[in-house]
């Protein structure tokens, strides 16, 4: 097996100590090393569990329970589009073999050249301008495919 | 302030129009004001939940405020050039915003300021009747307040429509040292975002509401549970929850009560059943989302097994009114046994998406048709689905349904939070019901078998029915299988997702391969 991913153990280490002194903390404290970092390095695990004193088994269960907490470091771009009904009724899944073929990777991969990663997701409260989608962050509307390939276009520029 | 007031111009934060570019059309005002030398004012309110104008531009004038919109960054050198400073005429414009016909024939209630104030300002909302229902609650007995809530009949707007008055006074009765008030802001049904509305467009009728049901039951603590895919809300929120504890509406006493209340949010990590209550009270407790046995109600132990108020965002948004208004005064709206207003979230394939708010009692045709114009394709409605993923998919010839929580259950379906789906005739109704299964199995807890195992193999069982293998045999399996979820899960989400299945192949048979049925009906 390849080496794990690296990863910045005096961040986790301090958003852990930041955090720790609060009811429930370690849902705070993945949401955290999750929007710092942009994935949970499994290997983390031990220290977070060490520091809250849980056991390792109970860490690893909630952060394998919630869909947010990503196991691997995401590409640059992480593409994310909505695959719930309000969008389904208007073109998602259109947009979503359009952007598989834009991007060239299917959903929950990371292409090779660690450009984008495609997400699939559950409702966004966009649905009044469905079928929506989220770009590095950015929530879009009523997305076509043309709409989309633009915004694509636009990262690749960079 | 100078005699030449700047004229104030309002355009949108609310994610979703900004989603349409609200942001670049704010930008590009500001700076075609600059160029011409103009002063203005620029608010960035929430949205009026009229989507198919956003994003859409107020001006304040003598006449009140008017609208232009849809407005894109092209459009912006016209508005100038047409003087809609001054409120004059323009293609896009849309009048006095108030006389817009599907805002004006709303009741707006619980979305009273959302669209018309500055989200994060207090002196806005005190202005427009903010913290009335407060100072109101802060002067009666916790007995009086209950009481008033449950004069109203507000039923909880997440799902289960149970009475808020009498939970409330469920907890008021504990006798516990430490009580909580959770707000249950997980929002995860397709086709629903009137929480996101609120938080993003007046977080402070939130936060009022949660204050009233804390010093109603006498809980000193409250987190709001917040999905992660609403960091507007998280960031509009925390600002007004700053303020609110600045300003000495939040924290060790509230408005000088005597009565504390501090108010945290916790973000969700993307799981579905965490909307659940039991299931979100573990997540706040740091644990996976699993299902909680009932009893014990968390309303007598709850969060960290103390007694715990949890209610919907939208739920709560409504007791400032009512405090304010008088429980009589609510209950006067609606039909039946579904009382004051509900905010209807019209979503998917139509033409005016958006949210209305209204007394209970429209049909679901007027809804679609009147208010959202049909489909957005033009292309003939084949089907709608109503409240939610876990919500029946209804035909059109249902549609003359009451918005109604007991008329829609009746008719084999369920409000739930107020969402409704239109899909047009190109939905192959096998697939939606591919889907709910696929749901299930994706967003299960993992606590039940037959919501865990029956519907991954519910997928199995519709793709051969698709596939047209052994057809017949497979739908009694598919029928089986609803059965045993519906019997053995311990939630709904297990124990629902049968509901779009087996109202999908009830009402299109066609799309299952089976032979079609004439003229469903209600019932
Ligand atoms: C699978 C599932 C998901 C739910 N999701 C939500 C949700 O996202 N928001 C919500 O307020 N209630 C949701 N509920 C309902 C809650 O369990 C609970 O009834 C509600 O928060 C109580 O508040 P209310 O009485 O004000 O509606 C869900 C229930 C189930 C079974
Ligand atoms: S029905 Fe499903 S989600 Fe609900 S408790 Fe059972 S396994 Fe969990």
């Amino acid at each position: 097996m390849a080496l794990d991913h690296l990863w910045d153990r005096a961040a986790v280490l301090a958003i852990v100590n930041a955090l720790k002194h609060q009811p429930g903390a370690l849902m705070p404290i993945l949401r955290r090393i999750q929007d710092d970092l942009g994935w949970v390095p499994p290997a983390s695990m031990p220290l977070i569990a060490e520091e809250l004193n849980l056991s390792r088994a109970e860490v690893h269960g909630v952060v394998s329970f919630y869909h947010d907490f990503r196991h691997a470091p995401p590409g640059r771009n992480v593409v994310r589009l909505c695959r719930a009904e309000s969008c389904q009724a208007i073109g998602a899944a259109a947009l979503a073999d359009h952007a598989r073929k834009r991007l060239g990777i299917d959903f929950n991969v990371t292409s090779a050249d660690g450009a984008f990663s495609l997400e699939a997701v559950y409702c966004l409260g966009n649905c009044a301008c469905s079928p929506a989608a989220v770009i590095n962050g950015e929530l879009l509307g009523r997305v076509t495919p043309a709409r989309f390939d633009d915004a694509i276009a636009r990262l690749e520029r960079r | 302030m100078s005699s030449t007031a700047a004229p104030t111009v309002y355009v949108p934060c609310d994610s979703s129009a900004l989603s349409l570019g609200a942001e670049a059309v704010a930008r590009a005002i500001t700076a075609e004001a600059a160029r011409r030398n103009l002063n203005l004012k620029l608010i960035r309110n929430g949205s009026r939940g009229l989507y198919w104008l956003e994003p859409m531009v107020e001006v304040a004038t003598p006449r009140g405020r008017v609208a232009y919109g849809p407005i894109t960054t092209g459009d912006v050198p016209s508005l100038f050039e047409t003087n809609f400073l001054a409120g004059h005429a323009h293609p896009f414009a849309l009048g006095p915003t108030e006389e817009i016909p599907l805002l004006k024939r709303q009741q707006r209630l619980t979305f009273a300021r959302v669209g018309v104030t500055d989200p994060v300002s207090l002196d806005d909302y005190l202005a427009h009747g903010g913290y009335r229902g407060l100072a109101r609650a802060l002067g009666m007995s916790s007995g009086e307040i209950v009481q008033e809530v449950t004069a109203s009949n507000l039923r909880g707007r997440g799902g289960a429509a149970f009475p808020a008055g009498i939970k409330w006074k469920t907890t008021l009765d504990q006798t516990s040292k430490q009580k909580y008030v959770v707000c249950n802001a997980d929002e995860g049904d397709s086709g629903t975002f009137s929480d996101r509305m609120i938080m993003e467009g007046d977080p402070f009728v939130l936060i009022e509401g949660m204050t009233i049901a804390a010093v109603a039951v006498g809980a000193s603590e409250g987190y709001i549970y917040l999905r992660s895919e609403y960091p507007d809300a998280l960031r509009t929120l925390t600002a007004a929850i700053d303020t609110a504890t600045r300003a000495g509406y939040l924290g060790a006493e509230v408005c000088g009560s005597g009565k504390p209340f501090h108010l945290e949010i916790r973000v969700g990590a993307g799981a579905y059943i965490c909307g659940e209550e039991t299931a979100m009270l573990e997540s706040i407790e740091g644990k996976r989302g699993v299902i909680r046995f009932k009893p014990p109600l968390p309303a007598i132990a709850g969060l960290f097994g103390q007694p715990t108020v949890v209610n919907n965002v939208i739920t709560l948004a409504s007791v400032p009114a009512i405090l304010n208004g008088g429980g009589k005064a609510y209950n006067e709206y609606g039909v039946g046994r579904s009382r004051g207003t509900i905010p209807l979230q019209l979503a998917g394939n139509v033409r005016r998406p958006g949210l209305f708010e209204l007394p209970f009692g429209l049909s679901l045709r007027d809804l679609i048709y009147d208010f959202g114009g049909g489909t957005a394709s033009g292309r003939p409605l084949r089907a709608v689905q109503v409240g939610g993923p876990l919500g029946a998919y209804f035909p059109d010839s249902m549609l003359d349904l009451a918005i109604d929580y007991e008329a829609i259950a009746g008719a084999g379906g369920l409000l739930g939070h107020g969402g409704v789906v239109v899909f047009d005739d190109t939905t192959d109704l096998a697939r939606m019901a591919r889907y709910a299964m696929e749901f299930c199995a994706l967003e299960s807890c993992g606590k039940c078998t037959p919501c865990r195992i029956g519907s991954t193999r519910g997928v199995e069982v519709i793709d051969r029915i698709i596939a047209n293998s052994e057809r017949s045999a497979n739908v009694e399996l598919l029928r089986d299988l609803c059965d045993t979820m519906t019997a053995g899960s311990l939630c709904a989400l297990g124990g629902l997702t049968p509901l779009p299945v087996l109202s999908a192949l009830k009402y299109f048979p066609q799309d299952f391969g089976l032979p079609s049925v004439k003229g469903a009906s209600i019932g």
